[in-house]
């Protein structure tokens, strides 16, 4: 019983581990050239030497740095946004088709007239950051207002709220649990945008540490990027998820199992 | 007219509706309602789907608005006793996100838990008051619904059809607590059902609403506690029933008089 528990937890790591044994002895044995990839004990050691020198804290504190900023003025744009056209008719009529028309333009698009407007210093990659949060987060947060339950609110009006009362202790939580479907999605733009930005033009940061690395034929070093930027991506999803749990803890869907429940 | 109930405080709110009508574009819902309740009667308002029920009830709420004719509080307006009338729905409409006892106090202001507790004790559900509602059964969330209603200490309860989704025996249960806290309290009640037997087994006077008119009037004056199954619900429940299967052709009862032992033979 025990020991198959022990099985049961152990088999979804059965195929990677595999994977990276065979790749590592397929680089000791020679078959595979460090060129084209590096062993996965070299990317350790690659990481272990960055950690050492202290160079990889500040490529990550600027990559964080530049990804959190964005994420919060786009996120908090869209927001905004997001509630005045799902709050209000004329909101929507003025401004939904104009921001979904610009919806459609992909960002990245952009980044040669970004460049053109704002040179290749950060604000162009926070800009970057915020224009790709921007519209996950409006779309949701409209979407999540337009969908609350008319029938709640109706219930509502007839027990007496009306304004900011209403739209907190009603419209706001409605509507949280699409802004936070359009918070993972924008997480995900977030660093996708960031990738790009920084790999085209950047003087620090994690993509500035694996275009570096190219140019010196550092695979490990670029192989390292890869893995990081992996990780922060998992690491923001986590903390969505860990919103999510907080504040949807009265969604059945959400809620952690406790037993016992009737 | 409403003499049978037992003395009490008259907390309830008389009311008087003079020539309403409603129309929601070409289509009249309701016209020329004409209808006066005592204060603390308990009324019951039946009537086929779509013959305007719960129109009227949602106007009484304050949810619509009148085409035309007066919906008074005694005297006054009744859009300015708003605050002493509550609404039950058909559907519980708790919110998912409050714990029960934050539904409950919905629109308190102040120290209102203490209160919360004790109207969430009043339908027996203080013991949950701290989960969520999604929790709660079909018949717990009505309940907690009622204590809602209730912490308001409404004068004019409507409720439109609020047992409609449950089964039967919670059904009974929660009319017979209905009933006590009418008893207790002594507002008046609007109740619109589909449900015949419940409308007489539980109200002091039933109206039949058809085509937007008030097709019956008939009063139930029969002692509480009134036993259910009993012969005199079962006729009276038979006189409404015909009246509302057997639509134009038979004239309208001018006043309801006791029923007869030969209507027996339509209960089957």
């Amino acid at each position: 019983m025990n020991s198959q528990r022990i099985l049961h937890r152990l088999a979804p790591w059965a195929l990677p581990v595999l994977l990276l044994a065979v790749w590592q002895l397929s680089v000791s044995a020679g078959w595979l050239s460090t060129r084209i990839l590096p062993a996965p004990s070299a990317v350790i050691a690659a990481g272990v030497h960055l950690v050492s020198s202290g160079e990889i804290w500040t490529h990550l504190a600027i990559s964080g740095w530049r990804a959190g900023l964005g994420f919060v003025i786009g996120g908090g744009i869209g927001l905004a946004l997001g509630f005045i056209t799902g709050l209000s008719k004329w909101g929507e009529r003025l401004l939904d088709s104009s921001v979904q028309m610009i919806r459609n333009v992909p960002h990245l698009a952009l980044i040669p007239l970004v460049i053109l407007w704002f040179g290749i210093d950060e604000t162009a990659k926070i800009f970057l950051v915020a224009l790709g949060t921007l519209f996950p987060i409006y779309l949701n947060t409209y979407h999540g207002i337009r969908n609350v339950d008319p029938a709640l609110v109706e219930m509502a009006r007839s027990y007496g709220l009306s304004g900011f009362s209403l739209f907190r202790q009603v419209i706001l939580p409605g509507a949280l649990p699409s802004i936070l479907v359009g918070v993972r999605f924008a997480l995900g733009f977030m660093w996708l945008t960031l990738i790009v930005a920084e790999t085209i033009s950047a003087s620090s940061g994690i993509g500035y540490l694996a275009m570096n690395a190219r140019e010196f034929l550092q695979t490990d070093v670029v192989v390292l990027a890869i893995v990081l930027y992996a990780v922060l991506g998992k690491l923001a999803d986590l903390a969505a998820r860990g919103l999510e749990r907080v504040w949807l803890r009265w969604h059945p869907a959400y809620q952690v199992h406790k037993g016992g429940a009737a | 007219m409403t003499a049978q109930q037992p003395p009490r405080l008259l907390r309830g709110i008389p009311l008087a509706v003079r020539k309403l009508r409603k129309a929601f574009g070409t289509r009249e819902v309701l016209r020329e309602i004409d209808l006066h309740i005592p204060a603390g009667q308990f009324v019951a308002v039946v009537g086929r789907s779509g013959c305007g029920k719960s129109t009227l009830l949602r106007l009484l709420a304050g949810l619509d608005s009148a085409s035309s004719g007066e919906l008074l509080a005694g005297s006054a307006p009744l859009s300015e006793a708003l605050e002493d009338t509550r609404l039950m729905f058909q559907e519980a409409r708790l919110l998912p996100w409050k714990k029960i006892i934050d539904n409950v106090g919905l629109g308190l202001k102040g120290n209102w838990r203490p209160q919360a507790l004790e109207a969430l004790e009043a339908v027996g559900l203080a013991e949950r008051a701290d989960e969520w509602p999604a929790a709660l059964s079909g018949g717990q969330k009505q309940r907690v619904a009622l204590a809602r209603a209730l912490i308001h200490q409404p004068r004019l309860l409507l409720l439109d059809e609020p047992l409609g989704a449950l089964d039967a025996l919670t059904r009974i249960e929660m009319q017979q607590l209905i009933e006590n806290l009418w008893r207790k309290h002594g507002f008046t009640v609007l109740l619109v059902t589909h449900d015949v037997s419940e409308a007489v087994a539980i109200a002091d006077r039933v109206i039949l609403i058809e085509d937007g008119e008030i097709g019956l009037d008939l009063h139930v004056e029969l002692p509480r506690p009134r036993v259910r199954g009993s012969h005199r619900l079962a006729a009276l429940e038979t006189e409404v029933l015909n009246r509302v299967l057997s639509l134009p052709g038979t004239p309208p009862e001018p006043e309801p008089v006791s029923p007869l032992p030969t209507q027996l033979r339509w209960a089957q």
